[in-house]
């Protein structure tokens, strides 16, 4: 790793040159504004300095000054806002083709699962060049995931998702650090993100550790084990196509069907009652764990045809 | 020969009845209803709570001086950078200069005999004590290690500290600060003399009045988030823990919708103290005075809907976000303008460098730096990268220490001989101002361009690439150890050998200079008339009308 001084990290991220832009400008902005406030004291302090006791006269406010000093504050202040808003809102918004993995925190590891099966621990592999979005979750307290070097961050949630995005630009190996205070190992709770040329992903994906398959086929797996099948198809909504797709309520209200709307069925039902069907779907909290939920997940997600019956 | 001229000492001064040495018991002074004893008690109460959290950083620094974990274990580093977070937070800053400063001279300055409600003043102090030291109870119990910021569901589930026990304490000097604020109030709306109308209060006063609007609207919402994780961690209530049915998200709005008013607590006093502070030693009326005094109201009033800003990446959606952070470039508006204002009263000016017009000026430059690196954390693209690295924690060290601790330092220097009626050593008080400005830089900027790398905060082990600038803090921080040490010597030296000062040793203009020093029990002989603006040095008269002498 480069351990040469530097005074940012590496930009190996699509966004990350556009984040330092608007760090240097704010530098500059920082900067000038201070050497100004700072010379003008040296130099009135200088220019007026005490010489005798005799008082010195009346000077009132100006209004020019006054308003000049407030308008020129703000418009700069706003023209900070609009660059940094406009870049937020390109980080919030994954494009549709990223390539999703699953990321549970938990005291003090992360556990890290890609859809096509490989999981790991503490490291992140991903290809070179391709957008991937990251749903996470915490299985205990709040985590933060966060890549210097791709300039991202998100806090990871007990109890719901939530998602980041990015596009690696460089090969290497980056630093990944837990940055939400999370408890006695929480300077512990870091990893390294790999960025790979995609045949050296390729190779790394085949030869990882894996699950019994695609993570989907895990989840096909425990939708049988514990029974999902026997009602859902029947007297329960169907699966299939549901994944995205507008669901209404008994009380008349509409949700969209996405990875929480899905995690909190399964594990409480009763929150959300589909309309037309009595309420007595069981609770599965404390049964499954974060990572069999999100293999379920991957499982209906993948769900396009009527699944069989058992 | 000594040419050091003798100041004048009226015959006022030399009275058996000055606040002091009115009574010298015990108990004279721990069941006084004077605001200047009060405000005494706050002074040695936030200095020993100063040195515990001094303590605590002085052990974090060493600890971070390597990247390894190895001088204390994990679990009490974390410990130690909470104690250091809630010493500092609740038992200094926000009560430091509000409870010495604004009980001892708002009163004076108004040209009241004291306080509209002294023992409400004097029950302020009980709580701020007993809370900090239920607080302090705690850490030597075993200590907590939540953070000051006290997140769910760790604090509320997961941590196996003295948490409700710590709580206890900050809950209580909470309304330390509510009835402080009421005070405040309730004594300028009531108690000004005649002829002190509003615009002829000194800025010190619009400042306080500022704060304490944020006392008493703030403080009860922080009470009641505090509250809340007492209940869920003591009988499991869900509120804040997802487990039992509760939003851990929650907690941070309730929490932040306090905490962000409260940094303006932490500084709208110092900048009360800075007014006073560049007019006296300028010999100007402040520039813009209504200005100065509309943008402490201002930043009172938009402080409130900013507190979004600390919860960029904690799960807000983006549109709360962005409303978070175009109020938040807004709320820095005020603040530039006083800075600005600030800076051209110094033109045309009689200016003199005495400490504490040094601490004064160094205020106006770090709070500049400070602030500006405020607007970093308010634009969302950057605070994403930014927010939980060491660069939030210059950011806001540049302006809770470069700031509100060096007009505390400008503060005591300048008040001194009117509290005590000595003298500090001049030579003394400027080389520390001096060390310290120098420390403090040397330890805090280098932690914004270790933050940007992407150091985290409240890690005790980092990567190693970070260890060259975590060894210049820690050197800049044993320097500005030697700055904070050496008042607390030359000060104590100064009750018994420092110069008389008379009542007015800065020719300055408020009301407070034209009591002797000591003050009075009662502060003035008969009700005052006030007939002039404030800082009218032009007329060579003080608010009273008398000959500046």
């Amino acid at each position: 790793m480069d351990q040469s001084f530097r005074l940012l990290p590496e930009q190996s991220s699509e966004v990350a040159h556009q984040v330092d832009w608007l760090y240097f400008y704010l530098w500059s902005i920082t900067g000038f504004f201070t050497l100004l406030i700072f010379v003008l004291i040296v130099y009135l302090g200088l220019k007026y300095r005490r010489r005798s006791e005799a008082m010195p006269p009346k000077v009132g406010t100006d209004m020019r000054l006054e308003v000049a000093w407030t308008i020129i504050p703000l418009v700069i202040s706003m023209s900070i806002f609009v660059w940094g808003a406009g870049l937020y809102v390109k980080m919030s918004r994954s494009p549709s083709d990223a390539m999703e993995v699953y990321v549970v925190g938990k005291q003090w590891m992360w556990k890290v699962q890609h859809p096509s099966g490989p999981r790991e621990i503490n490291t992140l592999h991903v290809p070179l060049g391709r957008p991937v979005k990251l749903t996470m979750t915490s299985q205990d307290v709040i985590h933060s995931f966060y890549i210097p070097a791709f300039r991202v961050k998100q806090d990871v949630l007990p109890g719901r998702y939530s998602y980041e995005w990015f596009t690696p630009t460089k090969v290497g190996e980056y630093h990944l650090f837990c940055a939400e205070y999370c408890g006695t190992l929480h300077s512990g709770m870091i990893g390294k993100v790999f960025v790979m040329e995609q045949s050296a992903y390729q190779s790394w994906l085949s030869g990882a550790v894996q699950e019994q398959g695609p993570t989907g086929s895990a989840g096909a797996k425990l939708f049988a084990d514990y029974g999902c099948a026997t009602c859902h198809g029947q007297q329960a909504p169907t699966m299939a196509g549901l994944y995205g797709s507008q669901v209404k309520l008994a009380d008349g209200t509409s949700v969209t069907a996405d990875d929480d709307y899905l995690r909190e069925s399964i594990l409480n039902a009763s929150a959300k009652i589909v309309q037309g069907y009595p309420p007595i779907m069981p609770s599965f909290r404390g049964q499954l764990s974060e990572e069999q939920v999100v293999q379920l997940i991957e499982y209906i997600k993948s769900l396009k045809v009527p699944e069989r019956n058992y | 020969m000594t040419t050091t001229p003798v100041p004048f000492i009226p015959a006022a001064a030399e009275r058996e009845d000055n606040y002091f040495n009115v009574a010298y018991t015990v108990k004279s002074w721990l069941l006084t209803i004077d605001h200047k004893r009060i405000g005494i008690l706050y002074m040695f109460s936030v200095t020993f709570f100063f040195l515990i959290g001094g303590a605590a950083a002085t052990a974090i620094r060493l600890e971070l001086m390597t990247p390894q974990g190895d001088l204390v274990q994990a679990e009490n580093y974390n410990k130690l950078f909470t104690m250091h977070g809630v010493m500092m937070v609740f038992f200094f800053l926000i009560p430091a200069i509000p409870g010495v400063f604004g009980n001892f001279l708002l009163p004076i300055m108004i040209g009241a005999r004291d306080m509209a409600f002294p023992k409400i003043n004097l029950m302020s102090w009980y709580l701020f004590v007993i809370g900090g030291t239920i607080s302090l109870a705690a850490m030597v119990l075993g200590g907590v290690d939540t953070g000051w910021t006290f997140y769910t569901p760790y604090s509320s589930t997961y941590s196996n500290g003295w948490v409700v026990l710590t709580l206890v304490g900050i809950f209580l000097n909470g309304f330390s600060s509510i009835f402080t604020g009421l005070n405040f109030i309730v004594t300028t709306h009531t108690m000004r003399a005649p002829g002190m109308t509003w615009f002829r209060l000194p800025l010190f006063v619009w400042s306080h009045y500022a704060t304490a609007l944020i006392m008493i609207l703030g403080t009860p919402v922080v009470a009641i988030a505090l509250s809340l994780v007492i209940v869920e961690r003591v009988w499991h209530v869900g509120i804040f823990d997802p487990a039992l049915g509760g939003d851990p998200v929650l907690f941070q709005h309730l929490f932040w919708f306090y905490s962000h008013p409260a940094v303006y607590v932490m500084v709208l006093p110092a900048m009360a103290v800075i007014s006073e502070l560049i007019t006296t030693f300028s010999r100007k009326q402040i520039f813009g005075y209504k200005f100065v005094a509309f943008a402490s109201l201002s930043i009172a009033v938009i402080g409130f809907l900013v507190w979004g800003h600390h919860m960029f990446v904690s799960g807000q959606s983006v549109y709360a976000g962005m409303i978070f952070s175009i109020l938040s470039f807004l709320v820095g508006i005020p603040s530039a303008v006083k800075v600005f204002n600030w800076t051209a009263t110094l033109y045309k000016g009689s200016i003199s460098f005495e400490t504490p017009m040094l601490y004064a000026l160094g205020f106006i430059g770090l709070f500049t730096l400070g602030g500006l690196t405020g607007l970093f954390l308010a634009a969302l693209a950057v605070d994403i990268h930014v927010t939980d690295t060491y660069f939030i924690v210059a950011h806001f060290h540049y302006i809770m220490v470069g700031g509100t601790v060096m007009a505390y330092m400008g503060a005591i220097h300048y008040w001194w001989p009117k509290i005590t009626g000595k003298m500090y050593p001049e030579w003394w008080g400027r080389f520390s101002a001096f060390v310290l400005f120098v420390g403090f830089n040397l330890t805090f900027f280098p932690q914004f361009i270790v933050g940007y790398l992407g150091m985290p905060r409240r890690y005790y082990a980092y990567a190693p690439e970070f260890q060259v600038l975590n060894v210049m803090s820690t050197a800049g921080a044993s320097i500005m150890a030697v700055g904070y040490v050496i008042p607390l010597f030359y000060l104590i030296w100064s009750l018994k050998y420092g110069l008389p000062a008379g009542p007015n040793p800065w020719k300055a203009t408020g009301l407070e200079w034209a009591v002797s020093s000591p003050p009075s029990p009662h502060n003035f002989d008969k009700t005052p008339v006030v007939v002039e603006e404030p800082y009218a040095y032009y007329t060579g008269r003080n608010q009273l009308g008398e000959p500046l002498q």
